[in-house]
């Protein structure tokens, strides 16, 4: 047992610079290189001088990173208060009301986590409703897509809180509305957290129903990207490509570097009940 | 007291969050049981129904039912090492020592990443002069040049591609599950004179099932509709051996073939329900047998 406790701290090393290490570096010094050097990328440092100023400079003109930027975080941003906001109120009604209406209600409210989105004819639908192509219609998307993720975390959660303390607000005279607002929606601060993180992580990232739904017509962080690595002119820039991967990944990782201890908790307090 | 003896919940505040979902998640649903039945497409102006003819056409060049056999292929693979990466770290991480704390952020890092980024990343690593062929090279004491995206077993590095980027989550997820395991569980188990491996093969591995179960689950509905890293590191080749569905879909889009989109969409939904029903059924009923 006791080679063990010598041994297990190395092979923890030696995971984190294999596994972790390589692929970071691999990003970081390929976004240094000129473009002749990073032609076929390898973990050396650069031959003929670092170029990061030049390369993300060149990302931040070419790639429309600002742009791409302002175009994510308008997306992000109301999808996730969307979401949020109408999952708790609908949870607070599934988790504290029984009978086989809601038990429909329930299983039609999350079979979105089970069910992949029919994305061709969305785009069809969003064109009959003349939004194909705008941000609120992408919002409205996501919105449709991650609910029942919503949905299932926060009426779950709710579940676990004891009713008394509403039941209580209601002899005191206070409408829904204030016992909804004043009350459920302060206790449920953990999970709304957790569901925050893991619909952020998707939509942030998202590129598939994207390009579907607004490609070519709005800028977001990872369509730029794909743009910028399927282009002809980028064909094999990798130091470009490179530069766009660490840009689009900062403001996530500053987050996370910030809140990494709630996230962190927040994800395994949330998910294994 | 009249006020307590009904619920307080007002059925309108479901009104909203379903609003949303029927509209712009169920109604394109049933949306695409129609229009699978159609000739829609970018070079007609009017859409027709036709029957199976989609169904038909589909199977009949072979390219649906081996697409479908890929996403299936890919998806178990997928949960197969997404789940033993996970498991591995978080049994390798699960004391609180500083260096473990230090890399269960650390390994969290590509969860957070785009998809479309870590496929990039691993096109460039997996490239035939790339840094991995490299490093066999200066392992092997001679040059090595293979083409990691281009053999015949792509589909399987692609899949593992896949679990590195999520292998951070199932991590977390599984240290969350040997942490609600008693303390009093493994002392009676070492008492009884169980060795480590003995007390994790009957006694944690089964306490871990709620974890096993949203794990597999989630890395099944996950990679069945997946498309980012694979569409960065293969685009679907060689030879469309990597083609899962999603990039049959992207690509039949952008030919304009909307009906054919839309059938295998359809054809996407109908094989994720049938394969995740079972699954959730069987690993919940496995919960409940311990």
């Amino acid at each position: 047992m006791n080679t063990w406790r010598v041994v297990r701290p190395g092979i923890v090393v030696v995971l984190l610079l294999g596994l972790l290490g390589v692929p970071l570096w691999l990003v970081f010094i390929t976004s240094a290189k000129s473009r002749g050097d990073a032609l076929s990328p390898s973990l050396s440092l650069p031959r003929d001088g670092w170029h990061l100023a030049a390369n993300y400079t060149e990302v931040f003109t070419e790639g429309r990173v600002w742009k791409a930027f302002f175009g994510s975080l308008s997306i992000v941003l109301p999808s996730t208060v969307l979401l949020l906001l109408l999952g708790a109120m609908a949870a607070w009604v599934l988790a504290r009301r029984s009978g086989i209406v809601i038990a429909v209600l329930y299983a039609i409210g999350i079979s979105g986590i089970v069910l992949p989105p029919a994305v061709i004819t969305l785009v069809l639908l969003l064109r009959q409703l003349t939004i194909d192509g705008t941000l609120s219609g992408m919002v409205l998307v996501y919105t449709g897509i991650y609910m029942s993720t919503a949905i299932f975390f926060i009426t779950g959660f709710i579940r676990t809180i004891p009713a008394e303390l509403e039941e209580a607000a209601r002899v005191d005279g206070a409408g829904p509305v204030r016992i909804f607002f004043t009350i459920i929606l302060p206790l449920l601060r953990p999970v709304l957290a957790t569901a925050t993180i893991l619909i952020c992580l998707y939509i942030w990232n998202d590129v598939f129903y994207a390009f579907f739904v607004i490609g070519g017509r709005k800028d977001t962080l990872p369509l730029n990207l794909f743009q910028v690595a399927s282009a002809g002119l980028y064909l094999n820039n990798w130091h470009l490509i490179f530069a766009y991967v660490v840009l689009m990944s900062l403001p996530l990782l500053v987050v996370f570097a910030v809140a990494q201890r709630r996230i962190i908790s927040g994800i395994t307090g949330g998910a294994v009940k | 007291m009249r006020a307590s003896s009904r619920p307080a919940q007002p059925w309108w505040f479901l009104a909203p969050a379903f609003a949303v979902l029927i509209v712009f998640f169920l109604v394109p649903t049933l949306y695409n049981l129609i229009y699978a039945f159609t000739d829609w497409s970018s070079f007609k102006t009017a859409i027709n129904p036709v029957g199976l003819q989609n169904f038909r056409d589909l199977l009949g060049n072979g390219i649906l039912l081996k697409d479908l056999r890929t996403t299936v292929i890919y998806a178990a693979l997928v949960a197969l090492f997404q789940n033993l990466f996970g498991l591995v770290l978080a049994l390798l991480l699960e004391s609180d020592t500083r260096l473990n704390r230090f890399a269960r952020v650390m390994f969290f890092i590509p969860v957070i990443m785009s998809a479309l980024a870590v496929g990039y990343i691993f096109q460039a690593l997996l490239k035939p002069t790339g840094a991995l062929n490299a490093i066999l090279g200066w392992f092997a004491g001679h040059e090595v040049q293979h083409a990691w995206l281009a053999d015949s077993w792509t589909l399987l590095y692609v899949a593992l591609i896949h679990a590195w980027k999520w292998m951070g989550l199932a991590m977390l997820i599984y240290l969350a599950g040997l942490k609600t395991i008693g303390v009093d569980v493994l002392e009676a188990a070492r008492i009884d004179g169980a060795g480590a491996w003995q007390t994790f093969r009957q006694v944690r591995f089964p306490l871990l099932a709620p974890a096993v179960t949203f794990n597999v689950a989630t890395a099944l509905l996950g990679s069945m509709n997946s498309f980012d890293i694979v569409q960065a590191t293969t685009g679907g080749g060689p030879a469309q051996s990597t083609e899962i569905l999603n990039i049959f879909i992207y690509r039949t889009f952008g030919q304009g073939l909307f009906a054919q989109a839309t059938t295998m969409s359809l054809v996407l939904l109908l094989v994720i329900a049938v394969m995740a029903f079972p699954t959730i059924w069987v690993l919940r009923r496995r919960e409940q047998v311990l």
